[in-house]
């Protein structure tokens, strides 16, 4: 049996097979078509939802319900775009998206005002008080939801109004009391406690391991791919722990990227430009720190970062719990020294030392919502011009994410003049063959990796006109 | 009837055009209450249809082994070409789309068996068990090399011009040496180049999706997405063998359209038609992202290749374009794309003498068809290739030889002979030019890109002339059924569909109008092929024009009746009587709209009126090229200013300013939103949305994760649009206004040429770098590369500024 609150209505249902999407259940079992399929990948946004996790019942995660397991709703307060409006009365967002003209074809516009819904839900969290501070939070909000005919002006219109009016009297559910997490399913364990999730990966040592599920699902959908037994992740407060240690942060492999955010904007602003750019804001809410890099994908956004910062892992499982750097973590395409049975448990995250700094780049077709055909990060201490403890890694590169440990040693303990640029540049072509692909050709990765470089030449330099692309 | 309701209380009216009412579905849209196909409640016993696609671009197909999918769990029915009553054919125009594969497989992606299933995850399980036998064949993948080998859908076609006076001297001039110092009265400069311009997947929202219902009298109801019911009537008619009033198609709304839902669509309902036929039940078929991005056509890659020749002011003496259309395996629309691309192969510009050609490649790829300007945005591209050519060869600002290139009352004929008659170009430019403050922002950004060594910006002003109408002249038509309760409410019926553009909200305005009463008392329901029937597509940009002149009609129908009996009954002074706020009024006399019908039923007036509209005056004469196409033109101008990162390739739009021409708008926010979306979804065209194949010619771009369409912070985070005021439109269209549908699109050329404005910045704008499309950073990185790895501006070979 699968019981959670739907737009404030209990729900029970028969226990779905493990792979089964949250979308699938609401459109097919609950008959709650309102929300929509575009693509069943986690790329246009239609079938946003909001749900509102036990551990933090007051704050609404946009999700995309077609990457997200059925079973994860277990317990939560899940809000779709039919429990909205009361009555007649439409929600503010819903009333603002009317009076902008803000839909076409309206085939996208329940993601839509489901994504504007959890931003104006959770405003009091949020700066709207400068126009900038509320652009960049309407943007982010939206940075998952596809439109393919207005060009989304009227949307920004509408979304600048309500976000600056004060509301009014708030949605039922908020009140209303979280119900207890219960999914009785046995093809599908959601383990609250580490010595659960020990005893299940025991009992099912082969069984994969799903957090956000943002990878997994869409290969389930895809593929039609079905599993025996499903471990899942996300109700694990332990793997959710961001503390702070003598040498820098613990950082639970299920912290969500969106959890993430706050201690990257502190304390590593290069890491919260790129998460900005990860996936999009339901894919922040759902993929986690510890699954990007246990899917080991040449191309995720995040290895080259944590690679360029020195992180390590713990891991932890049925071969015990052991500490790693992540240097000796990938060991192919999309292959690891995880085995079966175990997980990561958290990332350990040094701090970045006095004048060290970190540089994040990632080339992609579109700025929000895509896919690294190239991502640098590097990191280093300056002193003067000195480059110090260099550390550069790229994902889309090499059949890894990869350091570049020729490119480093040319660039330490030096100055980046245009003669060690050029070094530089010689060194990186030779470290690499880069992959020819849909996103991008093996030349592109190869002229742009090497230019990425020469943006960081520019950087040190600090010659005026070295500014990046205006993100307005 | 025995008695009737009361009247209701009259309401004041807010009818009227020129006015902003939100979409007639805004609030069913915000709620989730809006229904799409796949929305509708399930029947009971209700199959779900999955089919098997073709892995080759070309091959012989030799069989099937199907046992495995009959056999799979949930399977109802597996259907081959063999089981098809009536033709094997579902091809708009021209035959050559199979509705399944026979014994040719003519591209990777087409669909080869079909089976239903008691749901969609069981029918493509099944699907995915079937072993198709096939031997491949040589596969045409390229458009140039089709054209080379004589492969074609259709033969080629031309549009010339002489002028009179340069007639034999012109053309000759063409070859002879370019630009000789020392003979300015006859300097002749000649700027040349190729262009290879990208498809683009129409992307709309909800994928493609048919579902059909086996009714107790041997007849179809098939609930569409598409913009062509009478077409999908049509097909599935001749798909059955049955007389076309045994089938109905009905169309609530599509979530988007694009064109992609004009002429493929039909081969979803008429594979669902075909398995509720064999079924006698009711079957979906719905098409996972993948398999619709696969299987359907896309917008045509065009290979271009110009080369004019100008006055010393940069003025088109000769203009020679040749366009290949890239069809794909079969002709679908690629007549009348290509035909429109070479329409407007002059933009909004006189030729001079001219010579257009347009090929239509057959390659072996998913047939191309329909998407928003049909061709035009394609077609307008060389001659503004040009235009940059002709600014960075003479030392010009591009924005004056476009300017001095404009149609004007002496110059005001095309190259395929129809006269313009209105001349708004050139004020509009002018008016919009000084709105985006144009020149000084050029000053601006010269000063900018001369103090950054890696940003460059770029500005640039093009313009639109888009012809209004379809090229098929018979397509000029529209019907309507417009009824009137006798509560005073307002049903209406037209051949329309709507796809998100707001036509029947504009059309309800037009019924309010007519009868000047509130627009919440009129009211359109579904398009069904059995209320109006023969209708044409929603395309062409032509749906309120068509579908609001039939609806006016009917209404007028309707009114004159109404005034007949006031006359009569009342002894009111017919020519007195005016419908007014709500009533119908005359001096000193006054009766509300819902009392006046209530005595009109009671008077056995007819309640009910069909109306019907043929757009006059247009013809064109295939085997001449010349005639007279288009009702009217549709004109406007934007201004885009980009960013790219001379690294990266990254580029941004920082400023969009847009003056647009929409006669007197029917709804300036529909409007305003048509020409929004237009603009940013051919920004997408133009610059992020790549498709892309292996080697073998299997689509590999199957998706939103590789296949990016403008999201959300594409969009210019500066957006001016304008309507521009004062100019109705000069024929007699419904209350002069003017389509809006396509013509914005082209708007976004301005994004491509100020990204070439950007990159001739770096030779210090005296080379026109080429720039195929879509420009990804990838395309732009390596033209800035070209550029740098070029030699220096003033070694470089005249006329060799293009690949």
């Amino acid at each position: 049996m699968l019981s959670f609150t739907l737009n404030d209505h209990p729900v029970q249902c028969k226990s779905p097979a493990p792979e089964t999407s949250a979308l699938t259940l609401l459109r097919t079992t609950l008959g709650q078509c309102g929300t929509k399929e575009g693509c069943a990948s986690g790329d246009c946004g239609a079938c946003t939802i909001t749900i509102t996790s036990p551990e933090a019942p007051r704050r609404y995660k946009s999700v995309n319900a077609c990457i997200l397991p059925a079973h994860q709703l277990a317990g939560c307060h899940v809000t779709t775009v039919e429990g909205l409006a009361k009555e007649t009365q439409l929600h503010p967002v819903q009333q603002a998206m009317v009076e902008h003209h803000a839909s076409q074809c309206g085939f996208c516009t329940p993601g839509i005002v489901m994504s504007l819904y959890a931003l104006y839900e959770n405003r009091q969290e949020v700066d709207m008080v400068d126009d900038s501070h509320l652009d960049h939070h309407i943007e982010q909000a939206l940075s998952g939801n596809l439109c393919r005919c207005t060009g989304y002006r009227p949307i920004r219109d509408a979304a600048r109004a309500v976000m600056t009016t004060p509301s009014g009297p708030r949605p039922a559910q908020d009140k209303a009391p979280v119900p207890p997490a219960v999914s009785t399913a046995r093809d599908y364990l959601l383990p609250t406690s580490l010595s659960d999730l020990h005893a299940c990966l025991a009992r099912h040592p082969d069984a994969p391991l799903v957090a956000g599920g943002t990878d997994l699902m869409v290969e389930a959908n895809a593929r039609l791919r079905t599993f025996d037994t499903l471990i899942d992740l996300t109700r694990l407060p332990e793997l959710k722990q961001i503390m702070p240690l003598q040498e820098g942060w613990y950082i639970g492999g299920g912290v969500t990227f969106e959890a993430l955010l706050p201690l990257a904007e502190k304390h590593y602003p290069a890491l919260a430009e790129l998460l900005y750019r990860l996936g999009s804001r339901q894919i922040r809410e759902q993929a986690t720190v510890g699954g990007n890099i246990a899917n080991a994908s040449p191309i995720g956004d995040t290895p080259p970062i944590w690679l360029a910062l020195n992180a390590e892992l713990i891991l932890d499982g049925l071969s015990g719990e052991r500490r790693l750097p992540l240097d000796e973590f990938f060991t192919g395409y999309r292959t690891t020294v995880l085995g079966a049975g175990n997980y990561i448990k958290a990332l350990i995250l040094p701090s970045l030392a006095r004048h060290q700094a970190l540089w994040v780049w990632k080339l992609s077709k579109r700025r929000d919502d895509d896919i690294s055909a190239v991502l640098m990060a590097a990191s280093a201490t300056v002193t003067g011009d000195r480059l110090d403890h260099v550390r550069i890694a790229f994902g889309g590169m090499a059949a890894t994410p990869a350091r570049a440990p020729a490119l480093e040693q040319v660039l330490e303990g030096h100055q980046l003049t245009a003669a060690r640029l050029a070094m530089a540049r010689k060194a990186l072509a030779e470290e690499f063959t880069p992959l020819d692909d849909v996103r991008a050709s093996s030349t592109y990765r190869r002229i742009a990796a090497g230019n990425l470089i020469e943006r960081l030449y520019w950087h040190l330099n600090a010659v005026p006109g070295h500014k990046e692309l205006t993100h307005a | 009837m025995r008695k009737l309701i009361p009247a209701p209380a009259p309401l004041p009216s807010d009818a009227a055009t020129r006015h902003s009412a939100p979409h007639d579905s805004a609030v069913a849209h915000v709620t989730g209450r809006a229904i799409y196909v796949d929305d509708l409640p399930a029947h009971a016993r209700m199959g779900y249809l999955a089919v098997g696609l073709s892995p080759h671009a070309h091959a012989r197909l030799d069989g099937l082994t199907l046992d495995a999918v009959r056999q799979s769990p949930g399977v109802i029915d597996v259907i081959t070409a063999a089981d098809i009553p009536g033709r094997n054919e579902v091809g708009a125009v021209y035959p050559g789309d199979p509705l399944l594969a026979e014994r040719e497989l003519r591209y990777a992606g087409q669909p080869v068996f079909a089976v239903v299933a008691t749901d969609l995850v069981s029918a493509r399980r099944a699907v995915d068990k079937a072993v198709i036998h096939a031997t491949p064949l040589p596969a045409s993948l390229d458009a140039v090399e089709a054209i080379a080998q004589g492969l074609t859908v259709l033969p080629v076609h031309h549009h010339e011009r002489a002028t009179p006076l340069d007639r034999g001297s012109a053309m000759k001039n063409n070859t002879q040496t370019r630009e000789a110092p020392g003979e300015a009265p006859a300097a002749s400069h000649c700027v040349s180049g190729t262009l290879s311009i990208g498809g683009q997947e129409h992307f709309y929202l909800e994928g493609q999706i048919a579902q059909a219902e086996a009714l107790d009298d041997d007849g179809i109801r098939i609930l569409t997405s598409s913009q062509h019911p009478s077409e999908v009537q049509k097909l599935v008619a001749e798909v059955l063998d049955r007389p076309l009033h045994s089938i109905v198609a009905e169309v609530r709304r599509m979530g988007g359209g694009f064109g992609g839902k004009e002429s493929q669509a039909a081969a979803l309902g008429a594979m669902a038609a075909l398995a509720a036929a064999r079924n006698h039940c009711t079957v979906r078929f719905r098409l996972p992202r993948r398999d619709d991005m696969l299987m359907t056509g896309k917008r045509h890659p065009f290979e271009t290749h110009y080369e004019v020749t100008t006055d010393d002011r940069g003025i088109l003496r000769d203009t020679t374009i040749s366009l290949i259309g890239n069809c794909g395996h079969s002709p679908d629309l690629s007549e009348g794309v290509v035909d429109r691309a070479m329409f407007h192969a002059d933009n909004a510009y006189y030729l001079g003498n001219a010579r257009v050609t347009g090929h239509r490649a057959m390659t072996h790829t998913a047939s191309n068809t329909a998407f928003r300007g049909f061709g035009g945005p394609q077609g307008m591209m060389p001659i503004e290739a040009a235009m940059d050519d002709i600014a960075r060869r003479l030392g010009l600002d591009p924005l004056d030889v476009r300017k001095r290139n404009l149609y004007t009352d002496q110059k005001d004929e095309t190259h395929y002979g129809q006269r313009l008659d209105q001349h708004l170009i050139g004020p509009l430019i002018d008016q919009l030019e000084k709105q985006s403050d144009y020149r000084h922002r050029r000053q601006a950004i010269t000063a900018f890109n001369q103090e950054n060594p890696i940003i460059k910006r770029g500005l640039a002003l093009t313009p639109v002339k888009f012809g209004i109408s379809f090229t098929a002249q018979h397509l000029n038509q529209a019907g309507a059924l417009l009824a009137i309760y006798t509560d005073g409410s307002v049903l209406i019926n037209h051949g329309g569909t709507e796809m998100g553009q707001g036509l029947h909200t504009k059309v309800c305005q037009i019924v309010a109008r007519v009868f000047d009463i509130p627009l919440g008392r009129v009211r359109i329901s579904a398009t069904r092929t059995d209320k109006v029937p023969n209708t044409s597509p929603t395309a062409a940009s032509s749906g309120a024009d068509l579908n609001g002149m039939a609806a006016r009609d009917a209404a007028l129908t309707l009114r004159a009746r109404l005034l007949d009996l006031a006359a009569e009954q009342y002894r009111q002074p017919r020519d007195s009587l005016t419908f007014s706020d709500g009533q119908l009024i005359a001096d000193g006399w006054s009766m509300p709209w819902e009392e006046l019908i209530q005595a009109a039923y009671l008077k056995r007036v007819p309640l009910s009126a069909t109306g019907f509209y043929s757009t006059p005056t247009i013809h064109y004469d295939k085997t001449t090229g010349k005639g007279h196409p288009f009702f009217y033109y549709a004109y406007g101008a934007a201004v885009s200013e980009v960013e790219i990162d001379t690294l990266t390739g990254e580029h941004r739009l920082r400023r969009v300013d847009i003056l647009h021409d929409v006669g007197d708008s029917l709804n300036p926010a529909i409007d305003r939103g048509q020409i929004e979306g237009g603009f940013i979804q051919g920004a997408g065209w133009l610059t992020t949305e790549e498709l892309k194949w292996d080697d073998k010619g299997t689509l590999l771009t199957t998706g939103p994760a590789t296949y990016k369409i403008p999201a959300y912070s594409d969009a210019p985070p500066v957006f001016n649009v304008a309507l521009l005021e004062g100019h109705p439109c000069s024929q007699a269209t419904i209350y002069r206004s003017k389509a809006v549908g396509e013509p914005p699109f082209m708007l976004a050329l301005s994004v491509w040429s100020a990204l070439r404005d950007a990159l001739s910045s770096l030779t210090n704008y005296t080379t026109s770098p080429a720039l195929d499309v879509p420009a990804t950073p990838e395309r732009i990185l390596l033209a800035v590369e070209a550029i740098k790895s070029a030699s220096t501006p003033a070694a470089c070979p005249e006329g060799a500024d293009h690949g």
